[in-house]
């Protein structure tokens, strides 16, 4: 009885597979990154215009955020991130072959299944404004990370307020 | 089969030696009980040549020491060592103030490489033998019959069975840089020993359970890039995916007879717990609310579903119940801002979940009593979640953030005996605990 107990123990330590899994594709090579001012995405500007011009420019200004941050356990979109989120749109409209890919976050404090839940409400609250603005839902999608992808580890305010975010991912 | 185990990236590696970042628990006692057990553990003697891979005497000590109900004594002290009954006098033990003697020894089977493990456990103050047995096992499983000599002494002092025989699953975390973090899947014996890495991916891994037969466990895997719920064979390795909905795919969880699976699926735009028939693969929405319902767990007569749910007040998460023939829907909680996370003991009477008492508080492991409705604050720890409770009921280990750390800690059911099993490196969160082995 006894012994049989063990062996059986011992079976399943000795078969216990272990699998490495090697994701061939790294996603997330844009978190972290914050307001970036040096390469917006593919313009819908004319190549042949040589001046964009001053509503261009502000188009471009304005599509360089690129991450949009949430207040502690709520998913309202900011003022600021609703006039960014316009020209994301406007973007999309004009480009329909471009697809943009939402992803949610939260901070650590709380459980992580709930916190998965609510980065998904944050990025179904950016999808939702984008879609509103016209931009097709064929174009869209989102995904949650909870808690698992902090953009800064630690546990103030400040790394907290910086975690509860959407990021676009093109 | 093999169609839905592997994907062509993945790398099946069967040494696990061969793993790289092997993080070891290592238990730190915090709190124990006011008046433990004294107990004379002897080193067991070794009839044999060469050198055990495996101290029995000290895996013993230290699982019955970590219990906190127990206080071992010094081997220095000691005035005699008898390995066997016939060397027993009662005297050199009560003189160190020891209630009960544990002496045994180690042989190798004659013929063959099997070996025996013989041990006898005194009751000092009533000076009578009280168990004793001989237990088989290859050289490789002599810590699994360490814990079970551990399992048997607990029993017989406390009169409740000992799950030192137990298995954890751990989630561990190493950031490389800002944009890429190694994450894995463990698992190890219940004191931390052995630990062995099940999954490694760059993409995050989450929720990991056991069935109940302990024969497999499920997860949450980001692998694909969405997060899909995978059960994975303990004794073959072999792996499927089980969901492929859009949106989450999280929480899973096995009914207490095996045959079904609790999740939450968004595919219908908010998070919502299912049912699914693991035989058919048929699924059952439970909850239809438009809040966020998730974190589902079966109450032990397997009727209900314990859940957390928005529906009371968005970012107000609390805990509910669901009778799942009627659909009956109650509210379980009241007290405290934020409540999740929720399971009940094996009593069906307790209710363990993550609480948060106002908005200036932290979150914390407590206990509710649902006929009284009190709530008992269990821990002094920082950001508690992930509880999960010992097969014996007798500790609840989850975990809390210690600095920017994540680490596990460990609480008695009663509050009385607390400690830590912190990782070498990185982080480490989402324990869950094993049903019993056998």
């Amino acid at each position: 009885m006894q012994t049989n107990t063990v062996l059986k123990l011992g079976i399943t330590a000795l078969l216990s597979v272990t699998i490495a899994a090697c994701s061939s594709n790294d996603t997330d090579g844009s978190a972290g990154t914050e307001t970036v001012s040096t390469t917006p995405p593919a313009t819908s500007a004319p190549v042949n215009n040589p001046q964009p011009t001053a509503a261009e420019l502000e188009q471009q200004r304005l599509m360089a955020t690129r991450i949009f941050y949430f207040e502690f356990d709520r998913s309202d979109l900011s003022a600021e991130a609703r006039t960014a989120l316009v020209a994301h749109a406007n973007y999309l409209k004009a480009n329909p072959g471009q697809r943009y890919r939402l992803e949610g976050h939260a901070d650590e404090r709380g459980t992580r299944e709930y916190n998965l839940a609510l980065g998904e409400r944050r990025a179904q609250a950016v999808e939702r404004y984008l879609q509103v603005q016209g931009v097709s839902a064929s174009q869209l999608e989102t995904i949650s990370y909870g808690e698992e992808r902090p953009a800064q580890q630690g546990t103030t305010e400040a790394a907290y307020s910086r975690n509860r975010r959407v990021e676009i991912v093109q | 089969m093999l169609k839905t185990l592997y994907r062509s990236f993945f790398v099946i590696l069967l040494c696990p030696q061969l793993l790289f970042g092997q993080q070891v628990l290592n238990i730190v006692i915090t709190q124990g009980v006011d008046n433990p057990v004294p107990i004379a553990i002897v080193p067991f003697a070794w009839e044999g040549f060469g050198v055990l891979p495996e101290n029995v005497t000290d895996v013993i000590g230290s699982n019955l020491r970590n219990s906190g109900e127990f206080r071992t004594i010094e081997e220095r002290n000691m005035l005699s060592t008898p390995h066997e009954e016939r060397e027993v006098f009662y005297r050199d033990w009560s003189f160190l103030g020891a209630d009960y003697l544990l002496v045994g020894k180690i042989m190798r089977s004659s013929g063959s490489n099997l070996m025996q493990v013989q041990y006898e456990l005194f009751d000092v103050v009533r000076q009578t033998r009280m168990v004793g047995e001989v237990i088989s096992g290859s050289e490789s499983q002599l810590r699994d019959i360490s814990h079970q000599i551990s399992d048997v002494v607990y029993e017989q002092i406390t009169g409740v069975r000992g799950a030192f025989a137990t298995k954890i699953l751990y989630v561990t975390s190493q950031r490389r840089s800002e944009t890429d973090t190694d994450y894995q899947l463990n698992i190890s014996d219940a004191d931390g020993g052995r630990p062995q890495v099940l999954l490694s991916s760059r993409e995050p891994i989450m929720s990991p359970t056991w069935s109940p037969d302990a024969s497999q466990i499920a997860y949450v895997s980001f692998e694909d890039r969405y997060p899909r719920i995978y059960i994975q064979d303990l004794a073959t390795g072999n792996r499927e995916k089980i969901t492929e909905f859009p949106g989450l795919n999280s929480s899973p969880v096995w009914s207490p007879d095996g045959s079904m699976m609790a999740m939450v699926l968004s595919m219908d735009g908010n998070p919502d717990i299912y049912v699914m028939d693991l035989r058919t693969r048929e699924l059952r929405k439970v909850t239809t609310h438009f809040a966020i319902d998730v974190e589902p767990s079966w109450t032990p007569d397997s009727k209900s579903i314990i859940y957390t749910s928005e529906q009371g007040g968005a970012n107000r998460p609390q805990i509910y119940q669901v009778d799942l023939e009627t659909g009956w829907t109650e509210r379980v909680t009241f007290q405290g801002v934020y409540n999740s996370k929720g399971s009940l003991l094996q009593d069906g009477n307790n209710l363990i979940m993550i609480h948060r008492e106002d908005t200036s508080d932290s979150y914390h492991l407590v206990i509710q009593n649902l006929e009284r409705g009190t709530i008992r604050f269990l821990t002094d720890t920082q950001l508690d979640e992930s509880p999960t409770v010992a097969p014996n009921a007798s500790m609840i280990l989850y975990a809390s953030k210690e600095g920017d750390r994540g680490v596990l800690n460990a609480v008695s059911i009663d509050g009385r005996v607390k400690f830590q099993l912190p990782v070498d490196q990185g982080d480490v969160r989402e324990p869950a605990w094993s049903p019993f082995l056998d």
